[in-house]
């Protein structure tokens, strides 16, 4: 029963993850700010377009009022993009996001994040698994006066008052 | 032909700190050599003491040439094409100062100034264990080497000038001419350089097969004191960034703000991890190939950037010296490499991993979380020259990339903060757990659900949900971390309440002063969460760009702007366009803000001067942005950036805390006399059973 329950909520909180994950509103200026922090300045200044802050920029304004006129026609914000790229090239671009070769920008630190926490978890536990077929029983320390459960207890707190 | 006395004295200091560390290095690794491997090197060894001294020396010879060099700036002897470059004659006199850092020739004399200092100190108190501090220097030497023949052959301060005198400088890069530039990157080199340090113990210690872990203790209070040096370096960076680049933002992951951000993770992980070699044993090679890292992760972002590999907003020091650093990380890896395999027997572990509830194995998780954060950081800084060699052209690997990337494995790192500390040693029980985790588990889920009801729901904001998500995340996991170091300091403290009586504050008082590192950890943690709460507000920032004339308004938040008026003024030094905007809230005026540009007239170059005014709850950030050249009028940007002074506070809760960590602990015998309690009784009461238990050792 208990685990149907479990079984249920799990597919209840996937349900509602998704339903999260697929949401999305669709507003001008929302668009504008997201495309426009997703692409360079061309003047090589190295900064993201609607943070560039020069006096005198020769690209930067035209580039803002190019980025209000393909948001305001309603395409969709890789359209946008791929006019950018076509016009400026993919330096523009502030992250890999063409696909192809790019993928591997992302994919390298996602997998080693993923390999990092599971093989840890693989790791330690082999490691354990090898201390506890080579270790030698320790012999029991007996404590005048107390017995088996309170010896743990005070070795418990002694554990975690000498810890650091 | 004309004689330059200063430059003249400054080159030749250079030349001889260079020779008397190159004597260190010979001399010192020709005393230890002939010297039995596991016998005490004596003090008054004359070739090891000889070298030694030289050593000092090398101290004093890097100080003439340092002072050579800003005596240089201070009397705008243009002679001196460095001074020329980087200085003029209006500059203010802190300015003059700073220009020692400002260039690629004079930050390398500024790199070369501390090593020796960090050496100096490290030889002076070679009594503490002479043989391992023989190792250290030689070692330490032969880095002091390298930089100085830098200095000395490829990117020379004192180089003189070509054809006439020049009556005036260059000037200094505006973007520097701030008052923060004249510390952060003092403090930003005090790290680098003082990574150096442990390095050289590390790398000593293993090759002289070190017994015990007291080359640990040794290092611990130089790795901290480089650690906070480089946290201060760091954040006085994204302060400057954020108080003059003007885009309304403080870490741009630019490829200079990344290579100050790699050896910081590795050293977070390397202070971590050390403690399981500390306590148990273990983790050895882990360790020593931990500082090597961070070491080499050093002299690997100074080649970056000096290099021209990758290029930089921030870059203020680019040249063709990008071999000589090749070649030494060559020769540093290759040294460690050798070393390690050569004496990898004496890394073995004494312990195991007993649990994978443990606190060695949330140590374990924090180290390889902080390795793929630094991973990540080098990947995207170097992918741009990947994508040049596969596909032929350089991507842009930019804010969104490292911000999509890292902020997981940051808030993966913040729960590990909170987890960590409540696990025991070796194992932790259910009941444990249980005991442990119900207050944190409880203060994230009321947190996560008060921030819904107030009204941050991720559901609602469309494309833009990441940024909330993460926000929400961020801000629960923060609220039960801090209910976990709360609740550390509480129970530890009625420990000590029972025991000695005293009220909660100076029971909490006395235990802090009892394990100074382990309280000062956790205070670090909570400044961590500080910083968390603020760089999580990110997600909330509002910005608005108008066009103001005289009387036009703007709102922005709570806040209306008013512009009074615009206006220029000039002095030597720059030009400035400013203007001048009242603020009110809730119809008051509250202050008025004069957000400026300037344009500085010996570099003819611009900068921007920003208006700010912080509150707990956000920042009122207004950035003159020049003026529209048709109608004559100022364009004024205000961003609203909710939480930033939280990130500042934050960074000082993580320097209190480790200042705190630095001090030494209330000794036993002056913890007996604080008690009033009798210890014997330990067995039947509460009464803490510190004092014995390491006695036991049970």
């Amino acid at each position: 029963m208990s685990s149907r329950l479990i079984t249920r909520a799990v597919q209840t909180l996937v349900v509602c993850i998704a339903m999260i994950t697929m949401l999305g509103a669709n507003d001008t200026s929302t668009r504008y700010e997201r495309v426009g922090h997703n692409m360079m300045c061309a003047c090589s200044c190295g900064q993201i377009l609607l943070e560039c802050n020069h006096v005198g920029c020769p690209d930067s304004a035209r580039m803002i009022d190019e980025l209000r006129t393909q948001v305001a026609t309603g395409a969709n914000d890789a359209s946008v993009m791929n006019w950018f790229v076509a016009k400026y090239g993919a330096i523009i671009l502030a992250s890999p996001v063409r696909g192809g070769f790019d993928n591997v920008a992302w994919i390298t630190p996602i997998a080693l994040f993923l390999l990092a926490i599971i093989g840890t978890a693989v790791l330690v536990r082999v490691w354990r698994a090898r201390s506890l077929r080579t270790a030698t029983p320790a012999p029991s320390i007996q404590i005048p006066g107390l017995n088996r459960t309170q010896a743990d207890t005070l070795r418990d707190r002694i554990r975690r008052e000498t810890e650091y | 032909m004309q004689l330059h006395p200063m430059p003249l004295f400054g080159s030749f200091s250079l030349l001889l700190a260079l020779t008397l560390c190159a004597y260190t290095l010979l001399a010192g690794a020709l005393a230890l050599w002939r010297s039995p491997a596991h016998a005490e090197l004596s003090p008054s060894s004359r070739l090891g003491e000889t070298a030694r001294r030289a050593g000092l020396m090398s101290f004093a010879a890097m100080c003439c040439a340092a002072f050579a060099l800003v005596w240089a700036s201070l009397t705008n002897d243009y002679s001196v094409a460095y001074i020329l470059h980087h200085t003029n004659r209006a500059l203010p006199t802190a300015y003059k100062f700073s220009a020692l850092w400002s260039g690629q020739e004079g930050s390398l004399v500024l790199w070369a100034w501390l090593l020796a200092a960090y050496g100096f100190v490290l030889r002076i108190r070679h009594r503490v264990d002479v043989r391992l501090y023989a190792f250290a220097s030689t070692i330490l030497s032969g880095v002091q080497v390298f930089f100085l023949l830098l200095l000395n052959f490829a990117a020379p301060p004192f180089a003189i000038q070509p054809g006439p005198l020049n009556p005036d400088g260059f000037g200094l890069n505006p973007l520097l001419q701030y008052p923060e530039m004249v510390i952060h990157p003092p403090m930003l080199y005090l790290g680098y350089v003082g990574f150096t340090v442990p390095f050289a113990f590390a790398l000593g210690a293993l090759m002289m097969r070190y017994p015990g872990e007291k080359w640990i203790h040794i290092t611990r209070r130089w790795t901290m004191v480089t650690w906070l040096f480089l946290t201060c370096g760091i954040f006085l960076g994204a302060h400057w960034a954020y108080s003059v680049l003007g885009w309304g933002g403080y870490w741009g992951w630019d490829p200079v703000e990344n290579a100050s951000l790699m050896p910081w993770l590795t050293g977070t992980a390397f202070l971590h991890s050390v403690m399981m070699q500390e306590k148990r044993g273990m983790m050895k090679s882990w360790n020593v190939w931990l500082i090597f890292a961070t070491f080499m992760l050093t002299i690997l972002g100074t080649l970056l950037t000096r290099s021209g590999l990758v290029s930089s907003v921030h870059a203020f020091a680019q040249s063709s010296i990008g071999d000589w650093f090749y070649g030494f990380i060559l020769i540093v890896f290759a040294v460690c490499l050798f070393t390690f395999f050569k004496q990898r027997d004496h890394l073995k572990t004494e312990n195991h991993f007993e649990s994978v509830v443990s606190r060695e194995a949330s140590f374990l998780f924090n180290n390889m979380i902080l390795l793929v954060a630094c991973f990540t950081v080098l990947w995207g800084t170097l992918f741009p020259v990947l994508s040049e060699y596969v596909q032929g052209f350089k991507e842009t690997v930019s804010a969104p990339y490292y911000n999509r990337i890292n902020i997981p494995i940051g808030l993966f790192l913040l729960f590990l903060t909170g987890v960590g500390p409540l696990l025991a040693w070796r194992s932790t029980s259910l009941r444990s757990i249980r005991r442990n985790f119900i207050l944190p588990g409880l203060a994230v889920a009321i947190t996560a659900i008060v921030l819904m009801l107030a009204g941050v729901r991720p559901w609602q904001d469309g494309d833009d949900m990441h940024a909330t998500i993460f926000s929400l995340v961020a801000f629960s996991l923060a609220a039960g971390v801090v209910t976990a170091i709360t609740s550390e300091f509480l129970r530890g403290a009625a420990v000590v309440r029972t025991q000695s009586g005293k009220n909660l504050f100076a029971a909490t008082f006395q235990l802090v002063r009892r394990n100074t590192r382990r309280y000062g950890g956790y205070v670090v943690h909570f400044g961590i969460v500080v910083l968390f709460i603020g760089i999580a507000g990110g997600a909330f920032n509002q910005s608005h760009e108008q066009e103001m004339g005289f009387g036009d308004s703007m709102l922005m938040g709570p806040y209306k702007l008013v512009c009074q008026s615009f206006t220029q003024d000039s002095n030597p030094n720059y030009d400035t366009e400013y203007a001048l905007l009242d603020v009110y809230k809730n119809g008051t005026k509250i202050t008025q803000m004069a957000p400026e540009k300037r344009f500085y007239t010996a570099s003819q170059q611009p900068s921007t001067i920003v208006a700010n005014r912080s509150t707990l709850q956000s920042d009122l950030y207004v950035i003159y942005e020049g003026k529209n050249p048709e109608s004559g009028r100022p364009i004024i940007k205000v961003f609203l950036n909710p939480l930033i002074a939280w990130i500042w506070i934050g960074v000082g809760i993580v320097i209190a805390g480790t200042l705190l960590g630095l001090a030494p602990n209330l000794t036993r015998a002056a913890f007996r006399a604080n008690a009033t309690a009798p210890t014997e009784s330990h067995t039947t009461s509460n009464t803490p059973i510190l004092t014995t238990a390491k006695a036991h050792h049970v």
